[in-house]
């Protein structure tokens, strides 16, 4: 009875995990099949015509790349200066309780209200207007919650022995964290940061009110101004589009291009995670 | 025993020395005079406090958090404890080994360079000589002087332990606190470390802690046992282990309990 239950169950598992891959592989199987064909030179490097129905998504592209790396750039010191503060220096008391309760509930909230906070906050009280640095703070409040999670689990993952050590040689809680702490948690950290990467480059809602631009035939001169970006130009070629069968295979081709923008982002990110890790290894 | 140095004969004088985990006390009242340049060992069952005491002495216990001290501890005279006391320049004063041997997942040079360069010494040519020096000290220098760029987590747990000695000694200190340094070591590597204590003891004054009777017998001059807490017996080494004072301390080291 058991030896039948160890195998049911595990098959059930295994099946359950091949229908995840399942998935994934379909859903980039299809982006790919419709996708390839709108992909040309002009389509990655010229700028949109005809609200979208001509040309390309060059803009759309810089803008994403613009505002992920804004995010990244404005919540992952952020975030791991706010792990540090929590793991390291932080007293474990009902106020530090209060605050991961808040890193915990700031994950869940839905992005669209992110979206409408970043309007309110950024947009009009700061009179950012609707711009990449909106944008950008907006996407980076977003992630932050996944950024410090994985940051102090990373620092949690560093034995204390090395504290210890370098404490019991003389060296100030600072140098301890900033010489024989931070360094091997770093391959965690940019864990979390790939993770933010995906989200921050493919969200919709958080932008829409904050950053995106409909239609923009040309690049953004500098962090004030607002730019089109892939997940929104998406959006609208598929659901507000006048001619949207006609833009379907734009938009495939679209969905392409984000899909391989996030996988070669994340690709850095695990290629610096990997170096990391070889590094310093225990 | 007799005494080279001119001046102060103890390094350590401890005088009533309580302390707190939050509400349990952990020590009480234990007052221990630690001889210059000699090896003084602290034994004793589990969770009697002789870790604890060590660790009073470089105040590691501060990184533990709701602890509390008090008595006085001096050490060359001066109260450790005392309202704006650096435990920095403490620190390094006092060095410490710890039971598990926890060198840094660099190479060997740099676990030792790792105290002089935070204290800021980064002339290369120097650090190369503190390291070399140090290295030798911890009998350590003809196993690694060709694989000092090697990761120090490739060598083995003997040699890691005696690393983790050279890296203390690196910064100079007076005094090197050792908490159980060979108990997770085989025998072999454990006479290393007992030998090394033996030589090291003509230039530094070595608290160790150990639960190993024969240990403390082979490398102490001094011996503190402590039972539940409290101090119960110090003397010399050859009288705790011929003939204890205590009932407490004969019945501990003839093996009847702990």
């Amino acid at each position: 009875m058991n030896a039948f239950c160890d195998k049911f169950c595990f098959g059930l598992m295994r099946l359950v995990t091949y229908l995840v891959v399942l998935a994934v592989g379909y859903i980039i199987f299809d982006i790919i099949r419709h996708g390839l064909p709108a992909i040309s030179w002009e389509f990655l490097s010229a700028a949109p015509r005809r609200s979208g129905a001509a040309g390309g998504i060059f803009p759309a592209i810089v803008g994403t790349l613009y505002l992920v790396g804004g995010t990244i750039a404005i919540a992952l010191p952020l975030g791991m200066g706010s792990a540090v503060y929590l793991s390291e220096y932080a007293d474990k008391n009902r106020f530090t309780e209060l605050i991961r309760l808040a890193i915990i509930t700031l994950a869940g909230v839905p992005s669209i209200v992110y979206g409408l906070f970043g309007l309110g906050l950024f947009v009009l009280f700061f009179k950012f207007g609707a711009s990449i640095v909106a944008g950008s703070l907006t996407l980076a409040c977003m992630i932050l919650p996944t950024i410090i999670v994985a940051s102090e689990e990373a620092l949690h993952a560093v034995p204390q022995a090395y504290r210890d050590a370098s404490l019991a040689l003389g060296a100030t809680k600072w140098q301890t964290i900033r010489t024989n702490v931070l360094p091997y948690s770093l391959s965690g950290m940019i864990t979390g940061a790939i993770l933010g990467i995906g989200r921050a480059a493919g969200e919709t809602a958080p932008i829409l009110l904050t950053v995106a631009a409909f239609f923009l035939p040309k690049l953004p001169k500098s962090v004030f101004d607002q730019v089109m970006a892939l997940p929104y130009h998406l959006y609208i070629l598929a659901t507000q589009h006048p001619e949207a069968e006609k833009v379907r295979p734009l938009q495939y081709g679209t969905a392409l291009v984000l899909l391989a923008l996030v996988l070669g982002l994340s690709l850095i990110a695990i290629i610096l995670r990997m170096h990391f890790r070889k590094k310093y290894r225990w | 025993m007799q005494e080279q140095t001119a001046g102060a004969e103890y390094t350590v004088e401890a005088k009533n020395v309580d302390f707190f985990y939050g509400k349990v006390q952990a020590l009480f009242g234990v007052s221990l005079n630690i001889k210059i340049r000699h090896v003084t060992a602290l034994i004793g069952p589990s969770g009697c406090g002789k870790s604890t005491f060590l660790r009073t002495l470089n105040r590691m216990n501060d990184t533990i958090r709701n602890t509390r001290v008090s008595g006085e501890i001096l050490i060359n005279g001066e109260d450790i404890y005392k309202e704006g006391m650096n435990v920095v320049k403490l620190r390094r004063q006092v060095g410490m080994v710890f039971q598990k041997s926890n060198p840094f997942p660099k190479s060997i040079f740099d676990n030792v360079a790792y105290g002089p360069r935070i204290h800021g010494q980064h002339d290369q040519q120097q650090l190369a000589e503190i390291v070399e020096k140090s290295l030798v000290d911890a009998a350590l220098w003809d196993e690694v002087k060709d694989r000092l760029n090697d990761n120090a987590l490739g060598l083995s747990g003997g040699q890691q332990q005696r690393l983790c000695i050279a890296r203390a000694l690196a910064v100079g200190p007076e005094i090197l606190l050792m908490d159980e340094p060979a108990s997770a070591l085989d025998p072999k590597s454990t006479t290393k470390i007992e030998d090394l204590i033996g030589e090291l003891r003509e230039k530094y004054t070595i608290v160790i802690v150990t639960h190993n009777m024969q240990q403390a017998a082979r490398v102490s001059d001094y011996t503190a046992f402590f039972y539940e807490g409290s101090l119960v017996e110090f003397d010399r080494t050859k009288k705790i282990f011929t003939k204890p004072k205590a009932k407490q301390t004969e019945d501990y080291i003839t093996g009847r309990f702990g």
